[in-house]
This record gives C-alpha cells, structure tokens and sequence, in this order.
C-alpha cells in the first residue's frame, strides 16, 4: 500500500534532517522539501484512486510473533476521507514551516518529530489491529509532545507540554481499558472481530462511553479541552495547523470507527453528542471571544468546531437510531465534512497567525492593527479563513454547516417523532449561536489586528512573509473557495464515508445530497456572477466622475485621531464577556488612579480564564497526588524491586490457578 | 419563464423598499403633529446620496471600500429565497432558511469589517454592538422560521410562507411576536436603536456608518431598506389569509403597510431600551419562539382540539 510508504518515507525525511551537524541550508530545507512532496504526490494518487477503495482490503504487513499482534493494516472509505486533510495540510505544513523558522533554528530533530507525527497519524489511520492501533497512537502522541516544547527555554511552554502529555496519558489508559473490554467480548485484537462480534445494549453503552472519553481526550470537546489552549499556542505555527487540522481529528476518527462496531445505535448516544456538541461549541467560541493572545483565541475555535463535529454526528445517531436515513445520512455528512473543512480553513488562520507574529513579534491582539497595509498578502488569506470559518456562504464552512442544518430542519418538522423534533431544534439552535458568535469574534480578530491603525508604535511588520509561506496559505484558501462554491465535486469523497457511518440503507436517499450541493452551488455562483456585474456596473456608472478625496477618519469630528483611540479587542468583546460572565468566570482589570481628573493614562484589560482547568481539574488532581503519595514506598523507582514485584505477582497467580 | 419568477421578489424589493421607510416616517411625523416628509422622500434621499462624491479615509483599506458592494448584493440576494408572488416558484432547496440568514450574516461581517477599518472608537462600538445582538437575534429568527415550516409540515422556507398558517392561531401568535421583535432588532429600529440621528441617539447601525458617504453610503442604505423590507415579508406571509393571486398580492401590500405603520408607531411610543437591557428582551423573544415550537411538538393542542 503506498500510505505505508508514505508513512516510511516521511520518518526517513525526518531521519535525514538528524544526519546533519551544524546550520546550513540543505539541513534547514531538505527533509520538509521531501514530506512536501511526497505528501502531494501522495494527495493526488488518494484523490485519484478514491473510487476505488473497498470496505475491506486488508493488508498483513508482517507476520508479528507477539501475542495478539498481527500487524493488520487496511483503507476503507472512512479512513481515506480522514487522510485527505492530513496530507493537505502535511503538504502545506512543511511548504511553511523551514521559513517560518528562519528568526530562530528548530533544532535538528523537528522535523523527524514531524514525520514521525505524520506517519503515527497515518497508520492510525490505516490499523485494523487494537495493538497496532495503539502503538501508532503512541507514537502520535509523543512525538507532537516533542513538537509543542519545541521551544524548550520557555517555561509556559515546558507547562502546556506536560498538562498536554498527561491528558494524552490519561486518554491512552481508558483507550487501552476500552481495547481489553473489545479482545474480551470479541476474543481477538483484529477490528474484523470486533466489527462482527455481537453486543448487548448494556455492553454497547459500556463501551461507547469509554471511547467517548478515550477519544474525546484527544478531541478536545468540553470537559475535555483544557490541553488545548495551552498546547496549540506554545507550539510553532505550522505545528499548531498541523495538530489542530488534524492530529484532534484522529479522536474524531477513532469514535467513529468504534461507532461502525458497536451499531445499532442507541438514541441517547445521539443526544449526548449533540449536548456535548453544543455545550462545546458555544463555550469553546464564548471563551475565544475572551481571548487576546491569537493562537490561543484560535485554539479555543477548535473546541468550538469540534462542538459543529459533535453535533453532526449526533444529529446523525439519533437520525440512524429513529430509521430516518435522510437525518442520517445529511448529519453524519456535515459532520464528516466539518472535519475537513475544519482542516483547511483552521490551519489557514493558523499559518496566517504565525505569519502575523513573525513579521511582528507579537501574538497579543490588542497590540496589532493595519497589518492589511504591510501584508496584504496574509491579510487576503486570513480574511478568507476567517470568513470560512464563520460558516458564511462562498466558503467552505457554509457546505458542511448547511448539511447539518438540513438535516436538523428535516428533523424539527418530522411531525411524528418528538425526538426527531428536539435533537433538530437542539442542533439548529446551538448551530445559530454559534455562528453569530463566531462571527463576533473573527470581526474582532480580523478588524483589529489587520484594520485600522497599529495599536503600539513599536510594532509594525516590515513587509509581507516569503513566498512559500504565501503559497502554503494560497493552496488552503483555494481549497476553502473550490469546496464552498463547488460542492458537488467533494460528494465523490464525502458520501461513501458517510454510508459507512449512515448504514448502507441510506444509499436510497444519496440523491438528495447531490441535488442539494447542486442547487445550492449553482446558487452561488449566479449569485457571483451577478455581484461581479452589479459591481461592475457601480464602478462604472456610479464611481466614475465622481470626485474622491482622502482624509483623516471622521470621528466625530474630532480632527487628529491617534491610534490609541481606537477600538481594541478587549473593548470590541467586552460586551459579550460581561453578559456571559457567569459560564466564562471572566474577569476585568482597570489600572486606573481613581481621580476625577486622571494623572496616569488608565488602561482596561478583560480576559477569560478556564475555569474548567483552574477550578476543577488542578484541585482534583492534587488531591489524587496527596492519596498516592501514602504509596510511594511501594513505588520507589528502584528497578530490581519491580521485577520482584512481577515475579510475586506471578506467583500468586501461580497459587490462585492451581491450588486454589 | 419558471427560472425567472425567483427575480420577482428582488426586484420588488429594489423598487418598493424605500417606500417602507417612508411610511414609517410618514406615521411618526403625523403622530406628532407634523406634515412630515413626502412619502417618496428615501428614493430622493438614495438618488441624491448616488450623484455625490466620495471621502476615503486614510486609515481605510480597500475592505472599506468593496464592503458597500458586498453588503448591498448580498442583502439583495438574500430577498430571492423569500416568496412575493404566491405561484411564483422560487429557488429553494431543504435547508434554505440558513442560506438566507447566513447571506445577511455575510453582510453584517463585512459591515462590522468596514467600520472597524476606520479606525474610529465610535464605529467600534457600534461594531461591537451589532456582533453581539446579531448573535443572539440568530437564533431566534431560526426557530420561528422552524415553526412556520413545522406548521406546514415543509423543509424550505418557499414552501412554508407559501401556504397560510393563519388557522394555526397559536403558532402564528408565538412566531409574530418574536419575528416582530427581531424585525426591530435586526433593522435597528426602537427600541433597540433609534435611527432618528447620526449621533446623539442612535447607537448601533447608523453609528457603523458615519465614514461612509457618496455611491458607498446610498448603497448601504439601500441595503438597509432592502434588509427591513426582507424581514417584514417574512412577517407579512405568515399573517397572510389564503385567496387568490391578486387579492393576495393586494393583501400583501396592504399588510406591508399596516406593518410598516405598526413599526412607526412603537417608534412613536416607546423609548430606547438601555443596551443592557437589549439581550434580555432577544432572550425573551427567543423564548417566547421556543414555546411556540415545543408547544407544536408536545401535541397539546391538537389533542385538545381532537375534543
């Protein structure tokens, strides 16, 4: 299969990256130049030959002598869907990445971390082994671990990366508890066994909530996100895009690949996941409304974009599990679409935000403005994500939240099913908020950091950033145009995944989502075409004599504006913060002296913390160390004891079975 | 000649929009004891604004200066997913009702872009405000257009306006007075902003765009009018009796009109709510929607109307 090779082949890059001593350019350029390409050409074979994956080719890759391992591998529609944004955004990642780092050196071993990244998510991807699946897990874990405490010299840095290993950690162990509970009911590790093994309702339930928090660690949909804001923004640009775009989506890929064991779906899995989704994506865009620093703001709109994800598939569930095909299949489509989606337009604003701080320095919002005069490049892109991920029409994030809302509609006039009716009404309400919300906050980030004037005089960029970060941004930004205004070429890609999840039942009603995609496209682009025209005409016909003159902003009529007049983000958000202020705990800061007549210029400062982390997490998992601290002389670190402890062990057993 | 019928609520709205306008300040200025302006006065107004020159801010970009164009199209084409002619098939697809907000989301990001690209204080607080109660009005506006549809059991928005839901009276009550509500949010009228001045009152809308001026500010507030023509269709369909083609269209104008009146009216009676207040009153509203449609899905009434 050439996605092993790939996956090979990339780790080889990286390889070839730790090989040399000192800088020089063929270090800095070689291995990324190599994933670029490789990553690419792999793309274009994917895309080529998608018509063509069957449900079940399954590969031996080596006949392993452990126990239970068989190095099974395989591709179904499913897992295909989920490689098409890796190797997008691989592509663009390492096409960004050697010159991003141009400041300061990343040290020889990132970009074998990143191909190691790349080849853990793949085989994740690919393995029909429990133990397989595993390992490759691992191995994606840690290596972005090694990739967010890149910058090792800075402490919060050296923190996000530690709470990041730990959840991964604690994700790892209910996966394993999950995969023991699978190869006991099913007596294999191969997914082939689990996919036929049979479940009872109660065991189903069991199951689907352990995968629900093995993989929601790593989804990062509440209460599981606190790793998130913190691991995203410490880690560099391109790494942000990478883990974002995509390494959260294996959690994503992993539930649904545990869904496709365990069906027939029961409905309140359905409602569960749209209540998550909800909760998550209304929270997740409240909170980074409430945020200054961009990455970490960014980092936030994952949460709520895993919450669109959640709801989909929810809306999907419950679909399946009431017989409406329709719902199901139009839920698990948005919902399976958002994760590409996702992808493209969450590593644009990623790359975009990256660009921003190394022209500028600075990450912190409220300290940019008029970058769109300096960099007008970044700022065209930027826009385009921004707007994509708003869900607006034109772009990408419109197609998959519109699937979404139709099969919410579908569901909120089914006059016969109440429960049809409120998981519909649920999902579409949430969906409304969230939108208007997000729309808040990408005005707030693209108008005061690339509109208006620079907020501090010392910052300003001294120009756009080097050709291929440009490039890197543009192949993302046409991916979001081609997909928001040409839908129906993605249903190739999109509907065989969503059957998968959707049941073949639903293949019945796969003509409703062509003509969906159909009208809505050729909607789009009439509407295009005649925009263009109107426009046209109005420069022509309305603009033209007219006289135009430049002068300061208005104002008021206050004549010498300065750049500290105007909005910040603090300011710009400040509303919304104050009225959600209970679910946000937010808190204001005004420096001020508190005379009439003030002597020092005052300042305001709001912010959000997460109070999931600080108030619930910290205090539970210090009382967790306070009770195992009675038990570290058991665990003393001493090696030669814990082979002792096995041997005991053992023994016992040895009692247990035979003489007892 | 059934590809050509989506033109017609466009094109009504371009030509008879103004006139809401005027209609509305034809009622504030009799209710206060003055003549008031001609009722043509808007279309006077946007011709006028269309002949003049143009003042570019130097802060501005070229954001500042494409929004005017994207604002106004993508308003305009928002009015083709809402039916004006009764058989006139229109161009909808399950899950329009999205499209259509979702374009006027679009014109409200580049409205907020446009008037944070001036760099002024005071159109970032506008700017703000907008962002802020457009969000929760979202919602809402969703949920009484799923009631309308849940009414006439249809998935697109030309489907359910097309057919009267006036013998629902329950429905049409709990989804008229939200929609009622969130025609004022949306188009900025009292109480949630006063649109009588450029500074002193108004706080939201006309505060967005106080840079603008020339082709660009006749433009914008044409889409304005377009924008509140849109919302007072959507109203007008649902209390809208069945007949035939042109006692309906005939009912449909009139009806526009009483609305437009109504809207004069609380204009004229009530005061500006503190902007604090205003999402507590969006809240409500959405409330008062979420009643209607759980109200439908809980089968009380018709139970009750089974006795």
């Amino acid at each position: 299969m050439p996605y092993i090779v790939y996956a090979v082949v990339v780790v080889l890059a990286g390889v070839i990256g730790l090989g040399f001593r000192g800088e020089n350019r063929a270090q800095k350029y070689l291995p990324a130049a190599v994933i670029s390409l490789c990553s690419f050409l792999t793309l274009i074979y994917l895309l080529w030959t998608f018509r063509w994956i069957e449900p079940d080719t399954v590969v031996r890759l080596i006949n392993w002598q452990l126990p239970f391992a068989g190095m099974v591998a395989g591709i179904d529609p499913l897992s295909a869907f989920f490689l098409i944004p890796l190797l997008i955004l691989a592509a663009c990642c390492s096409l960004y990445g050697p010159r991003y780092f141009s400041g300061h050196p990343a040290g020889r071993s990132h970009w074998f971390f990143f191909g190691l990244l790349l080849s853990g998510m793949v085989m994740v991807l690919l393995a029909r082994n429990g133990v397989l699946f595993i390992l490759a897990w691992e191995i994606m874990s840690l290596s972005s671990f090694f990739l967010v405490i890149t910058d090792k010299k800075n402490p919060p840095a050296m923190r996000a990366g530690w709470i990041y290993f730990v959840t991964a950690h604690i994700g790892t162990a209910f996966l394993l508890a999950l995969f023991f509970l699978f190869a006991a009911l099913s007596g294999s590790f191969d997914f082939v066994a689990w996919k036929g093994a049979q479940y009872g309702g109660g065991t189903a339930d069991v199951l689907f909530i352990f995968a629900l928090v093995a993989f929601g660690l790593k989804a990062g949909f509440i209460p599981f996100h606190v790793w998130l804001p913190l691991a995203h923004p410490s880690a560099p640009s391109h790494v942000s895009a990478l883990m974002s775009g995509i390494m959260i989506k294996m959690g994503i890929y992993g539930l649904l690949r545990i869904l496709t064991f365990i069906v027939p779906y029961h409905a309140w899995w359905g409602a569960l996941l749209i209540a998550l989704g909800g909760v998550s994506g209304v929270l997740g865009v409240l909170f980074a409304i409430g945020q200054h620093d961009i990455k970490r703001l960014l980092a936030y709109h994952s949460v709520e974009n895993i919450g669109i994800i959640l709801l989909g598939i929810g809306i999907g569930i419950t679909g399946a599990a009431y017989g409406s095909n329709v719902i199901a299949l139009f839920g698990f489509a948005g919902g399976l679409l958002h994760v590409l989606n996702h992808a493209l337009f969450k590593g644009l604003l990623f790359l975009g935000a990256g660009a921003v701080i190394r022209q500028t320095g600075s990450g912190e919002i409220d300290n940019l403005g008029g970058l769109i005069k300096t960099m007008p490049r970044t700022a065209l892109f930027f826009l385009v994500g921004s707007v994509a991920i708003c869900g607006l029409p034109f772009f990408n994030g419109f197609i998959s939240e519109l699937l979404i809302y139709a099969a919410g509609i579908t569901g909120a006039v089914h006059a016969s099913s109440p429960a049809l009716s409120i998981a519909g009404v649920a999902g579409i309400v949430s969906l409304a908020l969230i939108g208007g919300l997000a729309a808040a906050c990408f005005t707030k980030v693209f108008g005061i950091v690339f509109l208006g004037e620079p907020r501090t005089k010392t910052i300003g960029a001294p120009g756009d950033v080097p050709a291929p970060m440009v490039w890197a941004m543009a192949l993302l930004a046409a991916f979001c145009i081609i997909i928001g205004m040409g839908s129906p070429f993605i249903l190739p890609f999109l509907i065989r995944p969503a059957l998968v999840l959707a049941g073949p039942a639903a293949e019945a009603v796969t003509d409703s989502i062509t003509s969906l995609t159909m009208t809505v496209s050729v909607m789009l682009c009439s509407f295009v075409i005649t925009a263009a025209l109107v426009a046209g005409l109005v420069k022509v016909f309305l603009r033209k004599g007219r006289t135009v003159t430049r002068a300061a902003t208005w104002d008021c009529g206050y004549s010498r504006p300065e750049p500290s007049m105007q909005y910040t983000a603090s300011s710009f958000a400040a509303p919304i913060v104050d009225h959600f202020k209970i679910p946000l705990a937010a808190h204001k800061k005004i420096l001020s002296d508190g005379k009439l007549f003030p002597g020092i210029a005052w300042s305001f400062h709001s912010e959000a913390e997460d109070w999931f982390l600080t108030r619930l997490y910290s205090p539970a998992l210090e009382l967790f160390d306070r009770l195992f601290a009675s038990l570290r002389w058991f665990q003393n670190g001493k090696a030669g004891q814990y082979v002792l402890y096995i041997a005991i062990t053992l023994f016992c057993l040895i009692v247990w079975k035979f003489f007892l | 000649m059934n590809a050509l019928t989506f033109l017609v609520s466009p094109m009504v709205a371009l030509m008879l929009s103004p006139l809401m306008a005027g209609v509305i300040n034809r009622t504030k200025s009799v209710l206060a004891g003055r003549r008031g302006p001609s009722l043509l006065q808007p279309y006077f107004d946007l011709f006028g604004l269309f002949r003049k020159g143009i003042v570019y801010s130097t802060t501005t970009s070229w954001v500042f200066r494409v929004a005017p164009m994207i604002i106004f199209s993508t308003t305009l084409a928002a009015t083709c997913f809402v039916p004006f002619l009764p058989t006139g098939r229109q161009w909808s697809f399950t899950g329009d009702a999205a499209m259509l907000l979702y374009l006027l989301g679009l014109a409200r990001f580049f409205l907020i872009l446009s008037a944070l690209d001036t760099g002024s204080a005071f159109e970032g607080m506008g700017a703000s405000r907008e962002a802020f109660f457009s969000a929760l009005a979202e919602p809402v506006m969703f949920v009484c257009l799923l009631n309308v549809m849940r009414a006439n059991g249809a998935g697109t928005i030309a489907a359910a306006l097309s057919a009267p839901i006036v013998s629902d009276s329950i429905a049409v009550l709990l989804t008229a007075i939200p929609l009622f509500i969130i025609v004022l949010a949306e188009n900025a009228r009292i109480p949630f902003d006063d649109p009588n001045t450029h500074l002193e009152l108004t706080m939201i809308h006309e505060v967005m765009i106080l840079d603008n001026s020339g082709p660009d500010l006749a433009l914008l507030e044409y889409a304005a009018s377009v924008k509140l023509w849109l919302f007072s269709l959507i109203l007008a369909r649902i209390l809208l009796p069945a007949s035939g083609l042109i006692a309906q269209t005939a009912a449909l104008l009139i009806l526009m009109a009483l609305i437009a009146i109504a809207i004069g009216l609380v204009e004229s009676f009530t005061a500006r709510v503190r902007l604090i207040k205003v999402p507590q009153l969006l809240i409500g509203a959405g409330g008062v929607a979420l009643l209607g449609f759980f109200i439908s899905v809980s089968g009380i009434l018709s139970s009750v109307k089974g006795i």
